[in-house]
């Protein structure tokens, strides 16, 4: 199984703020609407998000979320670092688009056996 | 901050007030966790109130989220100071919301609050009264998951 902290070595993943980086990463899911990964994100999933503020944080831990990625270089505004830092949530930023990133993490979880997605 | 026991307990919300959005709902989560309900019905109540206390605070003044423990159930119940809703069938509709461009901006404001609610639980009230306020009952049941776990 992957762990957070594998991916963001494999992936050059710049982590801003460090939670549980042993943490399992079975899946992932990409959206900007926070209701949107409330209804469909799963235990585990790494988020890939261009949202920066705080209440990413609050549904990453109602979610029980691995850890956050935002894409294209975009930082967390800092009280989503401080919130962050208290609620032990790993946040990570990555240089890749979000295409780009999710392709790469798409075939990692493919190699892992943690997909299961596509036309199989 | 509050006063609340593992069986019963109010958070106060404020409109508005999105930096602490979430707190009530994740300290929620927790006492369910700590009195040993199933994690799949933790994460069910979770969603839940989540959305509820977001609606406060994107749409309303102020308002309460009370909830209360039993053998039998977790009830939810969510009361706000208006504006009130003016069509509730509408306000059911997926993909339909009243939410300001900046709260969209923020991935709030999807439409998806009150049918995630609904979807999530296993009994859904929702009262509103224009100028007055909206009131929402959500219960989950414990008993028949408990009985297998």
């Amino acid at each position: 199984m992957l762990t957070v902290s594998a991916v963001a070595e494999k992936l050059g993943l710049n982590v801003v703020v460090k939670g549980d980086m042993s943490q399992i990463v079975s899946g992932c899911y990409i959206s900007d609407l926070l209701s949107d990964v409330m209804a469909h994100g799963k235990d585990d999933d790494l988020w890939i998000t261009l949202q920066t503020h705080p209440n990413v944080v609050a549904v990453a831990v109602i979610k029980g979320i691995s850890a956050v990625i935002l894409t294209n270089e975009r930082n967390p505004e800092p009280e989503t670092i401080r919130k962050a830092e208290a609620e032990k949530v790993t946040i990570m930023v990555s240089s890749l688009n979000t295409f780009e990133l999710a392709g790469l993490l798409y075939m990692m979880l493919k190699d892992d056996g943690s997909v299961h997605a596509g036309t199989s | 901050m509050t006063e609340n026991s593992p069986s019963e307990g109010t958070f106060h919300l404020m409109g508005g007030e999105f930096t602490n959005a979430g707190s009530a709902s994740s300290e929620l989560k927790s006492t369910l966790i700590k009195v040993g309900v199933e994690k799949s019905i933790v994460r069910r109540v979770a969603i839940a109130a989540f959305e509820a206390e977001m609606n406060v605070i994107i749409h309303a003044v102020a308002g309460t989220l009370r909830y209360e423990i039993t053998t039998e159930a977790v009830t939810i119940t969510v009361t706000d100071m208006g504006p009130g809703i003016e069509n509730i069938n509408q306000a059911m509709q997926p993909g339909y919301s009243t939410a300001p461009d900046w709260v969209r901006e923020m991935g709030w404001g999807a439409g998806m609050g009150l049918p995630n609610i609904s979807k999530h639980s296993d009994l859904f009230k929702i009262d509103s009264v224009v100028g007055e306020g909206t009131t929402l009952e959500i219960i989950f049941d414990l008993k028949e998951k408990n009985a297998d776990s």
